[in-house]
Order: structure tokens, then sequence, then C-alpha cells
């Protein structure tokens, strides 16, 4: 995914700071005084030390091996592993798929990441931004009978902040209206 | 009788000027965000402290090797200045974040990749802070603590680039161009009214910092000598 973010570009930062701590490795080892060169190759060893361990994170694909969530097609795609586990399921609500049961203390709509779509079905009010087309992270378990129960619900947003439009209101009714399509 | 520098009072009374300034602009003068609606106001102190509690990790660390490389105090009493204030500020920018999530993301906490990084940091330097108090020997505290900042401060480009390596619950970085124009000037009132702010402190408490280690390291004086002879 982003893997080669770091081990591309970055890389050569990296490799900068960790040949400035040699360089200073060697400066340091021509000053006479003792504690200077002792507190000198503290340093040295704690920028090793902190480049080593970033180049670890950065490098070993951390971001493949540890996953806040799964997104749908992860979800397909783990079989059997998906049953019985709590897992995070992270996705966008598909549009036109949210129906509320039970007045407001259940909610039923479909993740999608535009590959595939797992069905959920979630208990409690869903938060004042919950709506079709945002991103949303549940959390819970699924199902044999094919949906996903998911006891807790986040939603997710992007990083668009938007004013509204010349005479578009802000006002708590519209706020409630966006989350139409569940009635 | 020391008389404290006039410089630090200025940049403190600038800073709260422009955070009064931006903070009246960003509560009364601009619009609400047309989906999360009034909550969004709270970008204009949530993002200037993130923005700023990393600033003051980076001048920590960068005290910190100075510290190591040229073995003078000012650079231990700054360092120490620098971690109290960057821990102050991560600490609000948590609070600040959870009052945010719970309207928004509809939970005040989850360890998503961006929280737990930031919250390991706080704890981390909240840690070297702790680990000062128990060194009563100036040098290995410098020391010791000088190489603990250095280490931890790793976790900075982590808190930056989770929201890029992970999936998360918080999003990635915004930019002016997903920002409309309209939360731009408060946005930026306040981010250097912290700035200002945040240096004013840190000039301040490596003051302080200062003068403690002068006490600590100032030989007795020459009549407590004669006692003892």
């Amino acid at each position: 995914m982003t893997g080669g973010y770091i081990t591309g570009g970055w890389g050569f930062v990296w490799a900068a700071y960790g040949w400035t701590a040699v360089g200073l490795a060697v400066r340091s080892s021509e000053t006479r005084e003792e504690d200077m060169k002792r507190s000198r190759l503290f340093l040295i060893l704690a920028l090793g030390a902190a480049a080593i361990g970033f180049a670890i994170l950065a490098g070993s694909g951390i971001s493949r091996n540890l996953v806040y969530y799964w997104t749908p097609s992860d979800l397909r795609n783990a079989g059997d592993k998906a049953y019985g586990a709590t897992i995070r399921l992270g996705g966008q609500v598909a549009p036109g798929s949210v129906r509320m049961l039970n007045g407001v203390s259940a909610l039923d709509f479909d993740v999608t990441d535009k590959k595939s779509i797992v069905h959920v079905k979630s208990t409690g009010a869903p938060p004042q931004m919950f709506r079709e087309g945002i991103g949303v992270v549940v959390e819970g378990t699924m199902t044999r009978a094919g949906y996903f129960q998911s006891d807790r619900l986040m939603v997710s947003h992007n990083n668009e902040y938007r004013a509204p439009k010349d005479g578009q209101q802000v006002n708590a009714k519209e706020l409630i209206r966006t989350t139409k399509g569940l009635e | 009788m020391r008389h404290s520098p006039t410089g630090p009072k200025v940049l403190v009374a600038l800073g709260v000027a422009l955070l009064l300034a931006g903070s009246w602009w960003g509560l009364t003068k601009a619009p609400g965000e047309v989906y999360m609606g009034e909550v969004q106001r709270i970008m204009y102190v949530h993002v200037p402290t993130a923005w700023n509690a990393m600033l003051a990790m980076t001048f920590a660390f960068a005290a910190a090797v100075m510290f190591l490389f040229t073995n003078e105090w000012k650079w231990d009493a700054r360092m120490e200045a620098a971690i109290e204030v960057g821990v102050l500020l991560a600490f609000l920018l948590c609070c600040q974040g959870a009052i945010w999530a719970k309207p928004t993301w509809g939970v005040w906490w989850d360890w998503d990749p961006r929280l737990t990084t930031t919250a390991v940091l706080l704890f981390a330097f909240a840690g070297i802070l702790a680990l000062r108090r128990f060194v009563d020997d100036p040098v290995k505290r410098g020391t010791w603590s000088a190489v603990a900042t250095v280490i931890a401060y790793a976790d900075v480009p982590i808190v930056y680039y989770s929201v890029r390596w992970w999936n998360s619950l918080h999003q990635m970085q915004s930019s002016p161009a997903t920002v409309s124009s309209a939360f731009h000037l408060p946005l930026r009132l306040n981010a250097f009214g912290v700035l200002f702010l945040m240096t004013g402190f840190i000039m301040l408490r490596a003051r302080i910092a200062s003068l403690r280690l002068a006490e600590e390291i100032a030989p007795p004086p020459a009549d407590a000598l004669g006692e003892l002879a």
C-alpha cells in the first residue's frame, strides 16, 4: 500500500540521519575531553536507536501486518477466520442501503469498499454524522447468517471541511435530515 | 535581584491576543461546517495544539542533541522546558480530540493508529519528566533524559505518518485545498497564537530551569567550607 512511501524517497532522509550519527561518532572520537566524548557517544547511540527503531517500523511493511480495520474485501477473503472473532470492519455506507428498524434502536446498512459489500446490523443510535456515503468503522462479529453484527458504530469522516454555500443554513433540523433514507 | 526578561512576556501577551482574536472570529464570524455544524469550531484549537505540540517535541529533541553534543547546561534547561510544554500541549490535544470525537465519530476514544501513537508520545515524554525527578545528579539527569528524548522523538514522525501507513479512524492531514477558505483565518490566527504562547512559556520555563541548575551546580559558599575546616 503505502509501504513504498518510506522505503522510497524517505529512505534517503533516514539514511542521512544515520550517516550524520556516524559522522558525529568520528568527530567525537577526536575530542580529548573524557565526559564530552562519553555524552557524544550516548548521543550517537540514541540517534542510532531512534533511527533503527523508526526504520524497522517504516520498512517492515507494518502497514500491512498491523491493521486497524478490515475492509469488506479483507473480510470476504478471511473465510472462516472472520466468524466468531471480534473484528473491526471499515468502509463506506452504501448509498440506498440504510434502513432503521425498531424506531431508532437498531440500524441496518451495507458497508462497501467498492469491491465487496458486507451487510451490517447495528444496535444503538448512530452518531449525528452518520449518513449514506460516509465512512464507518463497526466493531463486532461476522455471523454464520451472513451479516455483520455490530455493537460499536463509529463514523469516519474525510479530511474535507466545507462552509455552507450561500443561502445554505446550518441548523439542527438540517443536520438531522442528513440521515435521509432512514424513514 | 534578578529581573525577568521582557521578551517572553511580550510573546505570551501577543499569543493571548492572537488566540482571543482567532477564537472570537472562529466562534462568531466563521460559519459552521456543512455536515458537522458548530462542533467543527473546535478545529481552531485542536489543530494549532497538534502542530505546536509536535513543534515543542522537535525543539526538545534539538535541545537534547545540542546538550549531548556541547555539554552546555543551557540546552538541558531548554530541553526540560520544551518537554514540559510539549507534554501539556499533547495532553490538551488528547482532551480536545476526545471532545471532538464524541459527537462526530460517536466515541470518546478508540485505539486507532493516530490516537494510540499520540498517547505513546504523551506517556513517553511524561515519563522523561518523571525520570528527571528521580535523578539527583545533574550530569546523569541531563545525559539520561537527553538520550531518552532522542529515542522517544522517533515517535513523532510515526504520529505524523500513522494516518497514511495504516487505515485509521482519524482522517488524513487536511490541506488548505480541503478546508474552506472561510475557516483559514481563525485557524491561522490561533496557530500563531499558540506558537507565540508556547515559545514564551518555553523561554520562561527554561529560565526557571537554568536558575535551579545554577543553584545545584554552584560550589558551596566559602564560609560554609570554613566551618568544615
